[in-house]
């Protein structure tokens, strides 16, 4: 194939050469695949989504404790998540006013439906467990009466299924995104869940954080610095193991996020486990650069996905690569 | 779904009419775009920008909301000699007069076989594949997409919801939300191309297949078809033609063999096609499970969380 067609590009020296140049053909470098039609809604409904997952373990996790410190801001948290992750998805759609067509079928097939499974058996769980921390508020005569009395066991049952459903809340939307022909988001697959439910905990734990006297934040705190600990580590294994693809991982828009997501989440849960058990400010520090960690991953996973569909030496070259070794 | 059953049958059809498809021979395009302009009539596509990209004779760029066929033009100096000067056998009649109009002797013919380029254009009329193992139908949550009768794949506009999830799907890059223009009933929803369903249902054939002038797209029963392409391939290997071959026919592939499929004339990625397109779905199973395990680490994470806290 001579390399003077159209479309014919070298790839750009990189500072880091983790794989070799590839010449390639292109159709006048038109992308091959598509990207997606997605806009800021679907990063912030996986970042919302994650975050409401984690906050409902949490709370479980501190109703058997009898930490209601800690369950408070947590069972809140996961209701508030859910709606906006909801509202972001609905917002996302281009025929809004169509959205219960999803609730038409139920395919194992298409990641986009089983989340919608998840989250209507979550989203009302959830929200039963924030409203029975609701009680307290209710006048003196509702309280005493029979409903008062079995909104603390309802929330508690509620809140335990939610809990049950929140990781599977986290996880879903990384197959959500790896069961697409974006390159980097394919190629991320093996990885990409352990990435999510991490940046999950890590915000979830940071949230609750910010909204908890340290003295009841331990259990906040080792989940957000495990967290945090897990989607960096699962981050620096999933760029190693995707190949060509891992380029715009680290490029542009995407490159920026994942740069301020390392510095964030790393950051922050430094001053968790420093910090945060003795200063209500440093805790609560920590806990605002753990959510902003977690938001700026999914952006970055995101974008990255984007630049990768938009380019199409991604597809062809790592496509031209996988045929040759078959065939050889 | 075993890799060689027919797809109409294995979603449940009983007794479905012979699988169709097309079979596009892009050595005979003379890029006339009768087939695009065909399908937006027929199918009521409104128009996809007018604007000149500056690249080639092609203005619609790509498969898209709002180009259900699409017409590739690659100029391409071609390896190897220039072309022969063709016979001249003028002697045979009166001398030519020049009438001022172009082109009064053959293309090339005053240009010594030594100062002409070697330059090939290269057309390709582009559709969707309507593959036998479909991502976009797949992925898609509300069961807008379904298969037909015919074994094709179709979007049924009042049922999408406009999720978009189709879109990155599709290996090929086919399937798109239509985005304007504003007050068309489509716009918010995925569009590609039917087959032109509602003319399969009369017996008609699909209005590019009608429209194309050189039978560089055929319409018929996929194994005909097969059969046709595997003639025609070999004929043209026979002239010398050795760069011909055959794109999307094998049910070995990534895909389960495509519904519509190529003669191409070089490597699929000049035409702007996937050299080894996969249906993304097939790695499923294998992320379901890292999600499970994913979820399952989280839980585990959490109970060691409170854990912990009990310890000290
Ligand atoms: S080419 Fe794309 S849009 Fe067409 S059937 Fe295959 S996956 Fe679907
Ligand atoms: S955009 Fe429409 S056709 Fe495409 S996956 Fe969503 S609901 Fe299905």
């Amino acid at each position: 194939m001579t390399a003077t067609q159209p479309g014919t590009r070298k790839s750009r020296r990189r500072d880091r050469a983790m794989v070799p140049e590839a010449t390639f053909t292109s159709y006048y470098g038109r992308p091959i695949v598509k990207a997606s039609p997605w806009t800021a809604d679907i990063p912030a409904y996986l970042f919302l989504g994650g975050l409401a997952g984690a906050s409902s373990l949490l709370a479980a996790g501190a109703d058997l404790a009898g930490n209601t410190a800690l369950r408070r801001p947590t069972r809140v948290t996961a209701l508030v998540a859910i709606l906006g992750s909801l509202a972001a998805l609905v917002h996302d759609l281009g025929r809004p006013a169509r959205f219960h067509h999803m609730l038409r079928v139920a395919k194992v097939t298409s990641p986009m439906s089983v989340g919608t499974w998840i989250l209507t058996a979550y989203g009302p769980m959830a929200g039963l467990a924030a409203v029975a921390e609701a009680g307290r508020l209710l006048p003196r005569a509702v309280a005493d009466g029979p409903v008062g009395r079995a909104l603390p066991g309802a929330g508690r049952a509620a809140g335990a299924v939610a809990a049950l459903l929140g990781p599977a809340v986290a996880s879903y939307t990384a197959v959500l995104l790896s069961d697409t022909a974006t390159p980097a988001w394919h190629d991320g697959r093996r990885d990409l869940p352990f990435v999510f439910v991490g940046s999950a905990a890590a915000a979830a734990g940071g949230m609750a954080m910010l909204a908890t006297p340290t003295a009841h934040a331990g259990a906040a705190r080792r989940m957000a610095v495990g967290g945090a600990v897990l989607d960096l580590a699962m981050s620096a294994r999933m760029e190693s193991a995707m190949g060509l693809s891992a380029e715009p991982m680290r490029e542009g828009r995407a490159g920026t996020y994942r740069s301020a997501a390392r510095v964030l989440t790393a950051g922050g849960a430094a001053l968790a486990a420093v910090a945060g058990r003795r200063s209500r400010a440093g805790s609560a520090l920590a806990g605002a650069a753990l959510l902003a960690g977690s938001a700026c991953t999914r952006f970055g996973i995101f974008h990255a996905g984007q630049q990768s569909a938009r380019d199409p030496r991604y597809t062809v070259v790592a496509q031209r690569r996988r045929r040759e070794a078959r065939e050889e | 779904m075993s890799n060689h059953q027919d797809p109409a049958t294995a979603v449940g059809y009983v007794d479905p009419p012979a699988r169709k498809g097309f079979f596009t021979d892009t050595s005979v395009c003379i890029g006339c775009k009768a087939c695009e302009v065909a399908c937006k009539e027929w199918n009521a596509v409104p128009e996809d920008g007018m604007t000149l990209t500056g690249h080639s004779y092609d203005n619609s760029v790509g498969l898209g909301a709002s180009t259900w066929r699409h017409v590739a033009f690659i100029e391409q100096p071609s390896e190897g000699k220039p072309p022969e000067s063709p016979p001249n056998d003028d002697s045979a009649g009166a001398p030519a007069v020049g009438l001022g109009m172009p082109a009064m002797t053959r293309p090339g013919a005053d240009t010594p076989a030594e100062e002409r380029t070697p330059f090939r254009w290269l057309m390709e009329s582009d559709v969707c594949k309507h593959c036998t193992h479909a991502a976009c139908l797949d992925v898609c949550p509300t069961g807008a997409l379904f298969r037909t009768e015919f074994g094709t794949v179709v979007v049924q506009d009042d049922i999408c919801n406009g999720c978009g999830y189709c879109v990155p799907a599709c290996p090929y890059g086919v399937i798109e939300r239509r985005e304007g223009p504003a007050g068309d009933d489509a716009v918010g929803l995925a569009q590609k191309c039917t087959l032109c369903y509602d003319r399969l249902k009369c017996d008609l054939e699909p209005a590019c297949a009608k429209a194309c002038p050189t039978q560089s797209i055929q319409f018929g029963d996929l194994d005909e078809l097969r059969e046709r392409a595997d003639a025609r391939v070999a004929a043209l290997h026979g002239t010398g033609v050795a760069d011909a071959r055959l794109y999307g026919h094998d049910p070995d592939d990534g895909v389960g063999g495509t519904g519509a499929f190529f003669l191409l004339l070089d490597e699929p990625e000049v035409y702007g096609l996937p050299p080894d397109p996969v249906v993304t779905t097939r790695d499923l199973p294998q992320m379901w499970r890292g999600a499970a395990l994913a979820a399952a680490t989280l839980l585990a994470g959490a109970v060691a969380a409170f854990a912990g806290g009990a310890r000290r």
